[in-house]
């Protein structure tokens, strides 16, 4: 988290003293972020099937609800797919490039990272019917695996730009030892290199993981008839019948996504 | 044994592959299907006609145009609006919370990792005519009838996008504004600068890279969006891409949707290329 040794600055000279309430603004600006969530999360206890007040009293049964619906379950298991097999691809791709872009020299250098960061730069929308198009002429059918695709793409970036800012901070001196002592390339890279990317590949993985785990917009093109949580969320959404127990699993995903969000923030501040 | 040379090889060629097929070649087979003449969906192998076509019916309707300059100005909204917002949060975060800076960090992820879709969802659930406001409302008596404007319009969706997206742009103006070297504020207080004169001539140009860098990251997601104008716009607060979707689902018209996402792409492109010869990104990386 702290970059170099911060010099703390006393007196008249304050950094960063200014005399407005930054402190309480950030408390407001934290508290309106979080009110929608949280009338959401009490929603999903709520026993009434449309969400509006006042409140009719707790229950669990929506909760119970969501592990009896298959095509919700279903629908989970399949972002599950995804998110592992994009984020899988997504990084495995990132450490190339990361590693080809910084020890080594050749023609394409500045293309190959240029294009891995590019996907950052189209709109969801224009990349969506594209891979859709692309799909559709080679006659491959839409499934888990042309979301997958569509997904490792766009978490690339993401993945590259993480293990890039991790392996500038690393001494090639340390991968030339190893070759010194005789090691080949690629031994010195799987005995040397991953391990010391490690908090940073896990990081990109989970970052990966996560992009992949909560979008539609490209998924919804992709996804034909086996739809990721969020794909088959949204069109429930817009005819609600069930809400309460949608909520209640978009709670329980919740919790899991914040805690792999914790996970990558402790990981890469170990950095 | 591989080599060094047959590593790069192995490094490299699996990247461009990937990318050439899943990222290029997609986009290039757009821009070829929108100089193509059909109305509906195109087969494999289908005979090649170059055609203007799609091209001129976009410019013979200036609705469609008119609905990009809209989505435009509302992306521009919501990302200087929430790069704004974000700016005092980053900055907080940055030189305010000292050592509680991981602590408040943490806060910000919660909503940051909270699924995209459930916080539209949030917004619909507040705003909708039987939503939570309204009936927060005629609960305390406050009104009587719901207020029907809250939800399906163009603020609602502009409001409820700049929600989405504020936790999402304090993180790069965060990482920005820490790299700024603490000494440059102390020269500047030597020499005699006040607090605002610190702020506005050595804090902001400093953070400048980081911010124009996290506007990119909400306006082009933003001006892509079809999904939350489809939940909380109604139809006041359609946007672009709901038409391109439009013509890929329900009116399958590809060549004409294609044409319509070429034209977005460009003006994307052109409008990350003049920001660029404005401020170099490059400086980001170091």
């Amino acid at each position: 988290m702290t970059t170099a040794p911060r010099r703390r600055s006393r007196g008249a000279v304050g950094v960063g003293h200014t005399r407005l309430p930054l402190g309480p603004a950030y408390a407001i600006m934290l508290a309106l972020l979080y009110l929608p969530i949280v009338l959401l999360a009490v929603f999903s206890f709520n026993a009434n099937t449309t969400l509006t007040f006042p409140l009719r009293g707790f229950t669990l049964s929506w909760y119970s609800a969501v592990f009896s619906d298959p095509a919700l379950l279903g629908a989970a298991r399949n972002s599950l797919v995804v998110g592992i097999a994009a984020a899988t691809t997504a990084t495995a791709l990132g450490l190339a490039v990361t590693l080809a872009v910084l020890r080594f020299r050749f023609r394409g250098r500045r293309a190959l990272l240029a294009l891995a960061g590019a996907p950052l730069l189209v709109p969801f929308v224009v990349l969506g019917v594209a891979l859709f198009l692309l799909f559709a002429l080679l006659g491959v059918p839409r499934s888990l695996l042309t979301v997958a695709a569509g997904h490792s793409v766009v978490a690339l970036p993401y993945a590259s730009l993480i293990l890039v800012a991790r392996m500038i901070g690393l001494d090639p001196a340390l991968e030339d030892a190893a070759m010194d002592l005789g090691a080949s390339y690629p031994t010195t890279l799987r005995r040397v290199t991953v391990p010391l990317l490690g908090p940073s590949l896990l990081a990109a993985w989970l970052t990966s993981f996560i992009v992949s785990f909560d979008e539609v917009a490209l998924a919804n093109f992709l996804a034909g008839g086996s739809p990721t949580f969020p794909v088959f969320l949204y069109g429930q959404l817009r005819f609600a019948q069930q809400l309460p127990v949608l909520i209640a699993m978009a709670v329980l995903l919740m919790i899991g996504t914040v805690t792999l969000n914790l996970l990558v923030n402790r990981l890469r501040s170990q950095d | 044994m591989l080599g060094r040379r047959g590593t790069l090889r192995f490094l490299v060629g699996p990247a461009y592959l990937w990318l050439i097929l899943l990222f290029v070649a997609p986009l290039l087979l757009a821009v070829a299907i929108s100089f193509r003449p059909e109305v509906g969906p195109i087969r494999f192998g289908d005979p090649w006609q170059l055609s203007l076509a799609q091209y001129q019916a976009i410019t013979a309707s200036p609705s469609w145009l008119r609905l990009l300059g809209v989505s435009i100005v509302m992306a521009f909204t919501v990302a200087a609006v929430a790069s704004i917002l974000a700016y005092p949060i980053a900055y907080f975060l940055a030189f305010r919370a000292r050592e509680r800076a991981s602590l408040f960090l943490v806060l910000l992820l919660i909503p940051f990792a909270t699924s995209f879709l459930l916080r539209v969802m949030a917004w619909k659930l507040l705003l909708g005519s039987n939503g939570a406001i309204n009936s927060f409302l005629i609960w305390i008596g406050l009104i009587h009838e719901p207020i029907s404007l809250l939800l399906y319009s163009q603020a609602a969706v502009i409001l409820t996008l700049i929600y989405v997206w504020i936790p999402f742009a304090a993180l790069p103006i965060y990482a920005s504004l820490q790299r700024i070297d603490r000494s440059h504020l102390e020269a500047a207080a030597d020499l005699g600068s006040g607090p605002w004169t610190r702020f506005a001539r050595v804090t902001v140009p400093l953070s400048l890279p980081g911010l124009l860098a996290t506007f990119f990251m909400v306006f082009i997601p933003t001006v892509g969006e079809y999904v939350t104008p489809s939940l909380v716009g109604g139809t006041g607060g359609i946007m672009y891409g709901n038409l391109i979707q439009d013509f890929f689902t329900r009116a399958g018209n590809w060549p004409l949707g294609s044409a319509l996402a070429v034209i977005m792409l460009l003006v994307t492109l052109a409008l990350v290329a003049i920001a660029l010869r404005v401020v170099d990104l490059r400086r980001l990386a170091t």
